[in-house]
Order: C-alpha cells, then structure tokens, then sequence
C-alpha cells in the first residue's frame, strides 16, 4: 500500500462524502474534495505521523470557463518524511466562488492564497490579508481569468508603420 | 600625459565650447544602478571583470537618481513599474540620456500582452536602443558608444 | 493618471503597522522599488523603531510579466522560451522543469545521452546561478572584490552554453523530447577545463569571505530561523537546508537520472545568513561532484527522442524521405497535441523547489501553466527573518535568501 492509497483511505474515513473523487494520472494521485472539507482534509494529512504531508508545495487554480463547475483550486502537499506528492483539487461553481483558507495549516499559503485571489478572483474566506499580490491595486479584472483578454497589441511592420505610428503615444522630455 | 610632447609648448588649445561640454559629458557618464530583469544580469556582466565598462568612465553606477546622467532600461517595464520609471526619469537632472536595453524595453520583446509596457518610450524618452534578448555586454557597450557620438554631435542652440 | 497606486493612504497601511506606527511613535519608510540591494524591483513596507524593524511587510508584482497567462496562448514547444526569462539566473533548470512537465503529459522518452548532458548543463546553470548570489551579497555587505572575482568564472559557464546553444543566458536548449541538438565536440574538455579550474576558485571566495571577521559579524545570527519553522513557512532550497533540514528534491525525487549521482546535501545548523552562504558554496563543490561524474560517463547514442509525433525528424532526412517532411511541417506548423490531463513537475533549481503544474486540453496549447517558484516561496518568508533587526541587515538577509523578481512575479 503506497503512501497515497493510505493517504486516500485516511480522508475517506475521516470525511466520508467530503471526499468526491480519486483521480490518477502518469502516476499522479489526486483527490477531489468538497470545499468545506478542504481545512480538515490538510489537517489530517499534516498530522497523521504516517503520513506527514507537512509542506505545502503548491497552490493553484484553473479556470474552465465556461464551463461549470468554473475553477479548480488545487493543492499540492509533500510529505517530506516520505518524499511524496499528493493533489488535492477542489471544484468550485460560480464566478464569484469562494472556499475557506487553509493558512492555519500551512503557513506559506497566506501568500498563494493571494496569489490566486489576485489571478482569478476566487476568495478566501477567513484570510488575515486578502489583498492583491501582484497586480497593482487598482488593477481591474483577475488576469488569469480565460474571460480575461491577452491584451495583444499589433506589431508594427513597414507596411502599417505610420498607422501605428499615429496613434502611438510616445514621451516628452 | 603625451599631450604636452604633441602640442609642443604652446600652452594654449582651441575648441569649441560644443566640443569641450560634450567631450566632458561623455567622458564620464554614470549610469544609474537600476535593474528590471534578465537584463540587469548583462549589465552586471558588462560591469564585471571581463567586460569592464570602467574603460569608459562608466565603473560609477549611482544607485540614485540624483547623481546620475544616463538611465538603462535593462528589463522589461510592467505597467505597474510604469509610473516608478517615470518618477525615477524625473527625479534625473539635466542633462539625461535614455538607454533601452533589450527587446523588452525596448517594444516588448516576446511578452505581447497585458502586463508589460510595449516600449519604454511610452514612458520616457529613448535615446539609444540596443537589442538582444537579453543583448550581449557588448551590445550594451556599443550601444553606449552610439550614444557617446550621438551626445558629441548635441549642438549648442538645442541645449534648453 | 500615471500616480494612483505609488500613494499609499492611512487606510490601506493600518493593518500592515502596528499601534505604535498609528501614534506616531514609529516610522513608516518605504524601500524600493529601485534600491541597490533590494535584488531588482522588490518594495518593502518597513516600520522602523530607531533602527530595527518592527514590521516588515513585501510588496512584489513590479516585474509580473504574464508569462503564465501568455504561455496559454502559445504552443507547447514555442511556451518553453517563456521560461527562460522567468527566472533569469537559472534559465537551463526552468527549461528543464517545464520540459518533464511536457514529456510527463506526453508521455515520451529520452535518450540517455541527454539525459546526461541535461544534468551537466542543470549543474552548470546552478554554480551560475550561485556565483551571482555570491557576487551581489558580497556587493550587499560591500566586499565588492568578489563580485569581480565571481564574473569571471561565470563568463566561463557562459561561454559553454554559449558554445552549445548560440545564447549565453536565454538558451531554450533543453526541448521536449531531448535536446536542441547534439553538444559540440569541444563541449566536454570545455566541461573538464572547468571542473579543474573551478575547486581553486571556490577556495579564493572562502579566503575572501569565510573566515572574515567583518563578513562574520554581518552575516552570523542575522536572521536566523529554526529548522521547524523553515518547513511550517515552506522555505525551500539552500534556505532550508541551512535550517538543517535535508530536503533536496534531487535526492527525494530523483528526475533526469539523478539516482545515479553520488552527491551530499550541504547542511547548516542555524538557519541564519551565515549558513545560507556557507551552504551553497558547499553546493557549488557537490555540483562540481555532480558534473565530473556526469562528464565521464557520457553515453554515446541519440540526443533526442525518435518518437516523431512530438519530436522533429533531423535535417538529414528531410532531403529523401516524404514522411519526414510532412512531421517536420505538421511540427513547426501546428505543434504536437497533448493529451486531456494534469501534472506537476517539480525540479530542484538553484533557489530551491520550482514546479511545474501543467494542464493540457487534448489541443497544441497548454490549457493552463503555473509555475509555483521557489523565490516567491522564500520571499514570503522575509518578513519573519527580518523583524527585529536592523535595516543594514535586512540587506543582508534578503540577498541570502537569494530571490530573483522575475521568479517571484512572473
């Protein structure tokens, strides 16, 4: 029994529905979780002593707009005990969606909680400074959003030279 | 200092005020220490001790902008960064000179998209761009010696 | 128009400050974002009593470039220069971690050879990069002689990538599938020349540094952290294994054929500024092991992979075979395709864990990319090092925790 079947038998227990789904993929594990049980779930997994899940590698989301549900929260916690990986994905529905911080379980999450706050607009509730992180604060709209363009600007060749040149702001002294 | 075997015992040189002011001005332009991204490695490395930008009066990197003449753009420019840019420009007395270092700062490289300034002379005003992504530290300094004989042919009339 | 966001108001600093910032009985100075040693564009918010910090508080983002949300808009193999530029002292590891994540999608194989000049180049890039923590930290503390001395050796690594790939910093030489193509010939005594030369060196920046008594008092019990909380803040790389904890994701998750090598894991005792230092020029000398072995043992055999769905068919072949030629065209024209999926690559680069969290949709573009870096990691951890003491030495903490902006920001 590896150490994410355990892993995964620990939260099931513990959670019973909490937990949604097991997905695996090129011999990654991930567990889909219910969003109330995110704060428990990295509970167990970071004090259980056989598992030791104790450093939070990664925090990210995806959004599949449009479909629904609209973004993934995912996880990535290492046990370094046991030099492991396990993921956590946590499916949420709505533009506006909302989860609970796990920044009283891992620390460092405070700023990757931002992080993804700042890109997508997902909020975090009962984060102790849930501001931007990376944009400017008067920034608008959540960049990492698919709803979110590119903000491509046209290349100037020769041949549309002086039309973009036209237009092009350029500075005084 | 061999000038005195050339100009035998004269004791008397004549120029132009054009020449003297521009000559000093780039003989010992300093640049401001001021680093954006990959670029400002380059701009270490032109710095350090293979490339040695001494040579030309520039060992000098003034980490603020009250005492420097020349600013390099080494990095791409965020439009958060914009506006620090600017105030930095300002802050420069006269007489200044801009150098945008690199396909980034100089209209946005491969980042085409939201965060990044396309061209720094949106911002301030170029004076020299030097490409390369990021350019060699010998790109860097011929782009400063352009910008040497571009300050030597300044003419009098055009200095406000 | 331009100013909006320079200017702070009360409002927005009251819960960054304590009570006493509020009364007035402590200042408020802002740091950045251009200072000399503030490693690049970082800003830091400090409450300063007299001269030691209270409240520390980062403020990045100056150099986001949106290299995640323009990944998505590029195909596989045209995203991977993106990475270079990202963090720009450990270009060769970036490229490498984004290219497992492609071949772990994909799901192809590479060539042994690669594999091996892989690990040299990863290896080269991370004294790289160590040699320009090295410099800009003496530089920090004002020992500028080492940075001139640490330039030097570094032109030598760069002129061996420059020797492989025509780029001395953005290489993009590491590609899905192997290789950009083979080493030139010169590219192994290049290697040994500096596998000699390199232990001398190294000794020349400990005579400078190690032992003196200035270097010491700046640097011995500056902003220490313990080997507990080094992990509860998710401190990575050098910075946590000078708290003492051996975690190198080299050792822990071998990838590229790294179970093969015989290297230790430099430890430090204290976690403070000292050990950090102390702890990669030890790594550098690992690295060196890492290298020399590397170097004897390269096979010969395939650069790249011969799978041709993802991998184009060498020059050679396009003059006489059909098949060929239309991969070549299908390749450079629409990309290869990657399945429906998600991984997560993590590598061990010279700042510590970088990964790579990957999604493809089934078409030529990743659907998603982020990249969770070890810089942002470390940064985030500045604020706890740095209270309590005094803003010269904040300098030298923040240079030894060694973060590169374009990591931090993206």
């Amino acid at each position: 029994m590896t150490l994410s079947d355990r892993a995964v038998a620990a939260l099931k227990k513990e959670l019973g529905s909490g937990v949604l789904e097991v997905e695996s993929f090129r011999g990654e594990t991930t567990v889909v979780l219910d969003r109330e049980a995110i704060v428990r779930a990295c509970e167990i997994l970071r004090d259980t002593p056989e598992l030791g899940f104790n450093r939070l590698a990664s925090l990210t989301a995806v959004d599949y707009w449009p479909d629904e549900p609209r973004f993934s929260v995912i996880y990535q916690v290492f046990s370094i005990p046991h030099g492991q990986y396990l993921g956590l994905r946590i499916p949420l529905q709505g533009a506006d969606a909302e989860l609970p911080t796990i920044e009283s379980v891992y620390l460092n999450a405070n700023w990757f909680e931002r992080e993804v706050y700042d890109m997508f607009g997902i909020l975090f509730e009962g984060h102790s400074d849930l501001r931007r992180l990376i944009m400017p604060k008067d920034w608008e709209g959540h960049p990492l959003r698919k709803d979110y363009p590119l903000g491509y600007e046209e290349i100037q060749f020769s041949f549309n030279f002086d039309e973009i040149d036209r237009r092009k702001r350029y500075a005084k002294e | 200092m061999g000038v005195e075997q050339k100009l035998g015992r004269l004791g008397i040189v004549t120029t132009t005020l054009e020449k003297v002011v521009n000559w000093s001005r780039t003989r010992a332009m300093w640049p401001m220490l001021f680093g954006l991204a990959c670029c400002a490695i380059e701009m270490m490395a032109a710095q350090a001790s293979d490339y040695d930008m001494s040579r030309f009066g520039m060992e000098l990197m003034r980490a603020t902008p009250r005492q420097s003449d020349l600013m390099i753009v080494a990095g791409r420019v965020t439009r958060k960064m914009a506006p620090v840019l600017r105030r930095l420009y300002d802050q420069m007395p006269e007489p200044k000179w801009v150098v945008a270092m690199g396909d980034c700062a100089s209209c946005g490289g491969i980042f085409n998209n939201y965060a990044i300034v396309q061209g720094v002379d949106e911002i301030v005003p170029v004076d020299v761009f030097v490409s390369g992504c990021p350019p060699r530290p010998e790109a860097l300094i011929h782009g400063i010696l352009t910008l040497r004989d571009k300050v030597m042919a300044e003419k009098i009339q055009d200095w406000s | 128009m331009l100013e909006p966001h320079l200017e702070v108001t009360f409002e927005e600093l009251k819960h960054l400050v304590s009570e006493r910032a509020i009364s007035g009985e402590t200042m408020v100075l802002n740091m950045g974002p251009q200072h000399p040693s503030t490693h690049g564009v970082l800003r830091l918010l400090l409450e300063l009593d007299g001269e030691r910090i209270v409240r520390c508080n980062p403020d990045i983002g100056f150099l986001h470039t949106g290299i995640e949300k323009n990944m998505e808009s590029k195909r596989y193999d045209q995203a991977l220069v993106m990475t270079d530029r990202m963090d720009y002292l450990n270009t060769v590891g970036n490229n490498l971690c984004f290219t497992l994540a492609v071949e772990k999608l994909i799901d192809i194989d590479v060539p042994e050879r690669a594999q091996v000049i892989r690990v040299i180049l990863v290896e080269l890039q991370r004294i790289a990069s160590h040699l320009i923590f090295l410099a800009s930290h003496a530089l920090d503390l004002a020992a500028a002689s080492v940075f001139l001395y640490c330039f030097r050796e570094r032109e030598i690594i760069l002129d061996i990538f420059e020797m492989c790939s025509g780029a001395r910093m953005m290489t993009s030489y590491i590609r899905p599938g192997g290789l950009w193509r083979d080493v030139p010939d010169e590219f192994e005594d290049a290697v040994r020349n500096f596998v000699k030369i390199f232990p001398k060196r190294i000794q020349q920046y400990e005579d400078l540094l190690s032992n003196n008594p200035l270097y010491i008092d700046r640097t011995r019990g500056i902003g220490e952290i313990s080997r507990e909380d080094a992990i509860r803040w998710g401190l990575t790389g050098p910075a946590l294994r000078a708290a003492g904890e051996p975690f190198d994701l080299r050792r822990a998750v071998p990838y590229t054929g790294y179970e093969r090598y015989d290297f230790d894991i430099p430890l430090g005792s204290k976690g403070d500024t000292y050990d950090r230092y102390i702890v990669r020029i030890e790594e550098m000398r690992q690295s060196l092991r890492i290298i020399q072995q590397a170097v004897d043992s390269i096979p010969a055999g395939p650069w790249r992979s011969n799978n041709r769905k993802f991998v184009p068919p060498p020059r050679s072949e396009l003059g006489h075979s059909m098949e060929a030629l239309i991969h070549h065209f299908k390749l450079w024209t629409e990309g290869f395709s990657a399945p429906k999926g998600a991984v997560y690559v993590p590598v061990e680069s010279a700042r510590g864990e970088i990964g790579c969290y990957l999604v493809g949709d089934g078409g030529p573009k990743p659907y998603r990319v982020h990249f969770q870096t070890p810089s942002l990691s470390n940064l985030q951890v500045l604020p706890v090092l740095a209270e309590g003491c005094l803003v010269a030495d904040l300098v030298a903490i923040i240079s030894s925790l060694d973060p590169i902006l374009g990591d931090v920001d993206r």
